[in-house]
């Protein structure tokens, strides 16, 4: 039977399968672990959609020109268009499939969200990315047992398979038994993020090990903006990875501030009068990093919840007392709580079309693997959407006819197998390069320690990772602006003439190319 | 802190499980997943004796209690490793045993899923919800399928008709929401007809799902509604 292959069960992969179901198309869903384990499952705070429930007036106009600005104006304006206007059309979906959102008289409260001019999130207390999951694999059930969606757990990626320029299949691993084998056919790539270059330092999976996009890259497959790594505000350091406290906090009220002398300082109230902690993430990020570094002030941010009142603990954060309460032992109710920026998104990845096709033929991408809709920094609430969304197009523009009758066939050969240790050190390398704030020193650092690196790699994974980091810390290099997420000490201000999408591709050597953004049609 | 891990090992699922002692140091307060990932980080991992030995197989996502990856038995009670604090001394690490063994704590938890497809989790029709169905379905929506619960459960064993707690938490989502479905004829022969009421997966839930609550509503919407003669 013929079958298009996803590769990731989150919600960018349940979403493309789903969409191919009820089109009747058939396909393998493949991803390391159940889709309960997924990233996705972490997200807290909402998805954004200009439902516009709260007599605010918004539009979808206003969520497009929110998105555009918190993005640095790096978004592609096209793509942009169609994530905001399609929008109400994923969230009213996400309500007839049975996503528990919080409602009032039948519609789904909206709160406030960073970087936004109206109240546009719909949340399910503040486990929403876990209850919108929830639902999509309760659906994607129904088309399993329909014969529709074929899934393949505890299955890696090794690679696709190449013929000119289209992709005709992908090599995958049975990480139980550890046989391989071949799929034909069309390929949506929804692995996620690029975690895995940072071991111990994200919010993310640790099951995201980042050898899938590394390993794309050394086949020929074209990135984008990978300079673009999104630092949440607010994260507390637990065992062995970064903790997300969700901007739901500061929508609700949370507050940071440090101690100046024997006062706290409010910097984003009293520097940010509007949004005030609400600004977008790379303002936020930036901020707190500054504060620390003034020798005016403590080295700490707290973020203060403690004017929160009873009726939002319980209603809408529940489970964020919980955890803080869990891995701190510090309840928010009563007592302010440090919090320190960590890595949590990565809005550079995949390069693809507005079909959400890569530069290979019949090769696809959706979700956080790919760069499309968030720019220099993305907004909070636009990533389930942008995964939804664009699990959902690459679906709708799967073309049947390029579908394979080609048998999966088992395959021997070498498996595949990196350092973690390795891993580690080139994490440490990464991070000291491409931190909150940039600069050519330590960048050129990074790039001269990823060379001696490289020379320790034993394995063709640990290669490719190598030169993967290599692409991103020259892409960091060559954007000499500041702009969103990319903020750089020695060219502090944004340029216009850089006000492109830097792609990175790999033919034996890396190449850099500035392409301009595509312009919005419907404008 | 010095920490010995005492840990059940099987090399494949044909392999015999053997006990293996690996010693572990902190200066920190760990759990027992941030242990097992610092372990295997390290170029050599040794045993008591100093012995190399293979990385400890097992499975892990969010480390935050929000995926249900590292469900095992840690000094012979059901939980999660990334929540569990390490304690000084000896600690016992097992694989769940009511699923089949891949290879150290790595268990085969597709029972799971397979039950949740045979009892038609999912839905027949559009969905509305009202404040009420809504907290339930947010309840609902919380489990992991770690499959703690059916690992303490007297009344489940591999392959039973009887799906557990597993199914009939994700069940109670939908079984609020909908009405005469495929999933309540289901729900009554694969659930309620099994079940002990003996709650011990209410009391095990990582999540802490009121397991109860849930099963007390859904055996209202899926079972009374027949007995009382009330068949809508």
């Amino acid at each position: 039977m013929e079958r298009v292959n996803i590769i990731g069960a989150g919600l960018a992969g349940l979403s493309a399968a789903i969409t191919l179901a009820q089109r009747g198309i058939a396909c393998n869903l493949i991803s390391k672990l159940p889709s309960e384990r997924a990233q996705s499952v972490l997200a807290e705070g909402g998805i954004n959609a200009s439902l516009n429930t709260m007599g605010q007036n918004d539009t979808t106009e206003l969520h497009y020109h929110d998105t555009m600005k918190g993005g640095g104006y790096l978004s592609d304006p096209e793509a942009v268009a169609t994530l905001t206007q399609r929008a109400p059309e994923i969230l009213s979906w996400l309500e007839t499939i049975g996503v528990p959102f919080n409602v009032k008289d039948g519609q789904p409260v909206l709160r406030p969200f960073g970087g936004q001019s109206k109240k546009r999130t719909a949340y399910a207390k503040s486990s929403t990315g876990k209850m919108i999951l929830n639902a999509l694999i309760d659906e994607a059930r129904k088309y399993e047992n329909q014969g529709w969606i074929y899934r393949w757990m505890h299955h890696e990626f090794v690679c696709i398979h190449r013929k000119g320029d289209a992709c005709i299949g992908v090599r995958i691993l049975d990480t139980y038994t550890q046989k391989m084998w071949d799929f034909y056919g069309p390929v949506i790539l929804a692995y996620g993020g690029l975690n895995g270059f940072f071991p111990l330092q994200t919010t993310g999976t640790t099951s995201n090990d980042g050898n899938a996009a590394a390993t794309l890259f050394m086949q020929g497959v074209q990135f984008g903006n990978l300079e673009m790594i999104q630092y949440h505000p607010t994260t507390i350091g637990i065992c062995g990875k970064r903790c997300l406290v969700s901007e739901a906090a500061r929508a609700e009220g949370g507050r940071l501030f440090v101690w100046k002398g024997q006062e706290p300082w409010y910097f984003m109230e009293e520097k940010y009068p509007e949004f005030g902690n609400l600004m977008p993430r790379d303002v936020v990020s930036r901020e707190m990093e500054l504060v620390v570094k003034d020798p005016g002030c403590a080295n700490q941010v707290y973020l203060n919840m403690t004017g929160l009142s009873d009726e939002i603990w319980e209603k809408r954060l529940p489970d964020l007392r919980e955890e803080i309460l869990y891995y701190l032992q510090i309840d928010p109710k009563s007592e302010p709580v440090p919090v320190e920026p960590g890595i949590h998104y990565f809005m550079g990845g995949i390069d693809t079309d507005n079909h959400h096709e890569t530069n290979l033929r019949h090769l696809y991408a959706c979700g956080e693997c790919t760069c499309r809709y968030h720019g220099a920094n993305r907004l909070g609430g636009n990533s389930m959407l942008g995964a939804i969304l664009g699990g959902r197009i690459a679906a709708e523009n799967i073309d049947s006819k390029a579908m394979s009758d080609k048998k999966e066939e088992e395959v021997a050969g070498q498996l595949p197998s990196y350092s973690m240790s390795l891993a580690l050190q080139l994490g440490t390398i990464l991070r000291s390069g491409l931190g909150i704030l940039r600069n050519d020193a330590d960048m050129q650092k990074s790039l001269y320690q990823i060379e001696r690196l490289e020379q320790k790699a034993l394995t063709p994974t640990d290669k490719a990772r190598c030169l993967f980091a290599k692409a991103m810390v020259n892409s960091a290099l060559s954007r000499k602006e500041s702009r969103g997420a990319h903020y750089r000490t020695d060219y502090p201000q944004p340029d216009d003439t850089m006000q492109k999408m830097i792609v990175v591709t790999y033919d034996g050597t890396i190449h850099m190319t500035w392409r301009p953004l595509r312009q919005r049609r419907n404008a | 802190m010095k920490v010995i891990f005492e840990i059940l090992r099987q090399k494949d699922p044909n392999g015999s499980p053997y006990w293996q002692k690996i010693p572990y140091q902190t200066e920190t307060p760990a759990t027992v997943a941030t242990a097992l990932n610092e372990l295997n980080a390290q170029p050599v991992l040794k045993d008591l004796d100093g012995n190399p030995v293979d990385p400890v197989r097992w499975e892990c996502s969010c480390l935050q209690k929000k995926c249900g990856a590292c469900a095992m038995r840690i000094n012979g009670r059901l939980c999660l490793a990334c929540d569990t604090m390490v304690q000084p001394g000896t600690m016992k690490l097992e694989p769940l045993i009511k699923f089949p063994t891949v290879a150290d704590l790595i268990v085969d938890r597709s029972a799971l899923y397979e039950n949740l497809k045979a009892m038609h989790v999912y839905r027949e029709s559009d969905l509305q919800y009202d404040t009420e169905t809504n907290e339930t379905a947010q309840k609902a929506s919380r489990c992991l399928q770690c499959g703690c619960c059916l690992e303490i459960c007297p009344n489940y064993y591999g392959g039973s008709v009887f799906a557990g707690a597993a199914s009939m938490v994700p069940a109670a989502r939908l079984l609020s929401l909908q009405e005469n479905t495929d999933l309540e004829k289901a729900y009554r022969k694969r659930v309620y007809e099994g079940c002990g009421k003996s709650l011990a997966c209410h009391n095990i839930c990582p999540a802490g799902i009121p397991i109860e609550d849930l099963l007390v509503k859904s055996n209202r919407k899926a079972v009374w509604k027949f007995r009382r003669g009330k068949k809508r």
